[in-house]
C-alpha cells in the first residue's frame, strides 16, 4: 500500500471519541479495538432514535415506517467491506461533501447543538462497530 | 493495486460529490411548487374544506369575537379603526412579513397585531402562541384565503430576507442539515413514514393533527430544529422572522389556506 494513500491521522481533541486512521475509503481498524456484535448493532439500527430507519429502509419487517430517502440497507455487507461501512458512518461526508449522511462519529465543525447533544458523537464508538458487525452480515 | 483502485475510487467520489453540490444547489422551480395539501389524504383534506370540519375554525371564530371586543386603556376594539375585516384585513396575510419603519427591521403578522395591541388599545400584548394571539392572527389571516402569497416589493427587506435564505440553507444541530436538503432536495420521499412537504407556510397558523392544536409557523419551525437536534431559536427571534420572510418568498404565488390543517 502506498503511502500516498494513507490520509492524515484524523485529529479529535475530545476526550470522547476515540482517534482513527482513514485510509483511502475505509478506516480498517475497530474504533474500540474490538470487533462489535451484530445482533446489539441489528437492534440499533432498528430504533428509529438512531436515526438510520429515517432515511433507510432495510430487513427489518418488524418497522411499519421506514425511509426512502437513501439506498436499502439490504446488501449493504456485500457492496462495502467493513473498513469502508466504518468510514461511511463515522464520516460520509468525507466521501461526498453533499451527502445527507450525518458523521456519526464527529463532534467538531457543527452549528448549533442543542444541549443535550453538545459534544457527543451521534452514536459511541461501541455502537458504530456493532452497526459495523452488523451491516457486515446483510450479504444479500 | 488495490490502494490504486482506492485512489481512482475516491477521486470519483469527489467528482459526484461535486456534481451534486452543483444539482442540489437548485431551488424547486416556480412551476413546480405545491402545497402541502396536494399531498394529504382525502379525510385531511375534507376536514380542512369544510369549515364546520375544520378544527382551526374554532380559533378563527374566537378571533372575530376578540376583533369586536373593546381592549386596552384606549378601550377600542380592533374594529373601531379597522372595521370590517373581510374588506380591511383581505390580503393582508399574503404580504406578511413587512418592513417596520420604527423598528428598522421585518415584522410578522403576530407582530404586527401584538404592536397594535400596545401602540393604539395600550393593551398588554399577547405572548407568542397564547390561544388569544393565534385566535386573532388566524381570523386576521383567513382575511386572505384563496389570494396569492404576494411578498411585497420592498428593498428594505432583501438583507432580512436573505439572511433568511442563509439560514434555510445551513447545516446545523447534531445530524447537521440544512432545510433546503430535505424540503428542496427530498421533497415527495419518505422520511421514515412521513411525506417531506415543500415546506410553503401557505395556511398558518395550521391546525396540525399532531399538535392537536392550532399553531404559528415559529412552533413549526422550531419542531423542524428539534428533529435535527439543534437549539432552536425563541419565538419572535429576528431569526425565525427572516426565516418566514424567506419562506413566504419562496412560497410566492401559492394560494394563502389559512386556517389549513396538517397531519
Amino acid at each position: 500500500m502506498s503511502l500516498a494513500t494513507v490520509q492524515p491521522l484524523a485529529t479529535h481533541a475530545e476526550d470522547a471519541l476515540h482517534p482513527y486512521q482513514v485510509v483511502g475509503d475505509a478506516i480498517p481498524a475497530s474504533l474500540t479495538g474490538k470487533p462489535g456484535d451484530p445482533a446489539r448493532g441489528r437492534a440499533i439500527v432498528a430504533n428509529r432514535q438512531n436515526t438510520c430507519l429515517l432515511c433507510h429502509s432495510g430487513p427489518f419487517p418488524e418497522e411499519r415506517h421506514q425511509g426512502n430517502l437513501s439506498p436499502s440497507l439490504q446488501g449493504a455487507g456485500a457492496r462495502w467491506t467493513a473498513a469502508e461501512l466504518r468510514l461511511r458512518m463515522v464520516d460520509a461526508s468525507r466521501l461526498n461533501p453533499a451527502t445527507i449522511m450525518p458523521s456519526y462519529y464527529q463532534v467538531e465543525g457543527l452549528t448549533r447543538v442543542a444541549g443535550a447533544w453538545r459534544g457527543k458523537p451521534i452514536l459511541s464508538a461501541e455502537q458504530i462497530e456493532d452497526v459495523v458487525s452488523y451491516l457486515s452480515t446483510l450479504r444479500d | 493495486m488495490k490502494a490504486a483502485r482506492g485512489t481512482q475510487r475516491l477521486a470519483l467520489g469527489v467528482l459526484l460529490a461535486a456534481l451534486a453540490t452543483l444539482c442540489s444547489a437548485a431551488e424547486i422551480p416556480l412551476s413546480e411548487r405545491r402545497s402541502g395539501y396536494a399531498d394529504l389524504g382525502r379525510e385531511t383534506k375534507a376536514m380542512q374544506d369544510d369549515d364546520t370540519a375544520n378544527p382551526g375554525m374554532l380559533s378563527v371564530l374566537e378571533g372575530e369575537e376578540l376583533w369586536k371586543t373593546k381592549s386596552g386603556t384606549e378601550v377600542k376594539a380592533c374594529a373601531d379603526c379597522h372595521g370590517d375585516a373581510r374588506a380591511s384585513m383581505k390580503g393582508v396575510a399574503a404580504r406578511y412579513p413587512a418592513f417596520d419603519a420604527s423598528r428598522g427591521r421585518p415584522v410578522n403578522l403576530e407582530q404586527r397585531i401584538n404592536i397594535c395591541q400596545a401602540e393604539r388599545q395600550q393593551a398588554k400584548p399577547s405572548a407568542y402562541e397564547s390561544k388569544e394571539l393565534l385566535a386573532l392572527t388566524a381570523f386576521v389571516a383567513m382575511q386572505s384565503r384563496g389570494e396569492p402569497i404576494a411578498p411585497p416589493d420592498d428593498a428594505r427587506l432583501t438583507p432580512f430576507r436573505e439572511a433568511g435564505r442563509q439560514l434555510f440553507f445551513r447545516r446545523q444541530g447534531q445530524l447537521n442539515l440544512g432545510c433546503n436538503q430535505c424540503h428542496d432536495d427530498n421533497w415527495s420521499k419518505r422520511l421514515a413514514g412521513n411525506l417531506i412537504p415543500q415546506a410553503h407556510p401557505t395556511g398558518y397558523p395550521i391546525y396540525r393533527l399532531e399538535w392537536q392544536s392550532i399553531g404559528s409557523l415559529q412552533r413549526r419551525l422550531r419542531n423542524c430544529m428539534t428533529g435535527l437536534r439543534a437549539q432552536p431559536y425563541e419565538f419572535g427571534a429576528p431569526e425565525n422572522v427572516d426565516m418566514e420572510l424567506y419562506l413566504m418568498w419562496r412560497a410566492r404565488g401559492l394560494p394563502v389556506e389559512t386556517p389549513a390543517v396538517r397531519p
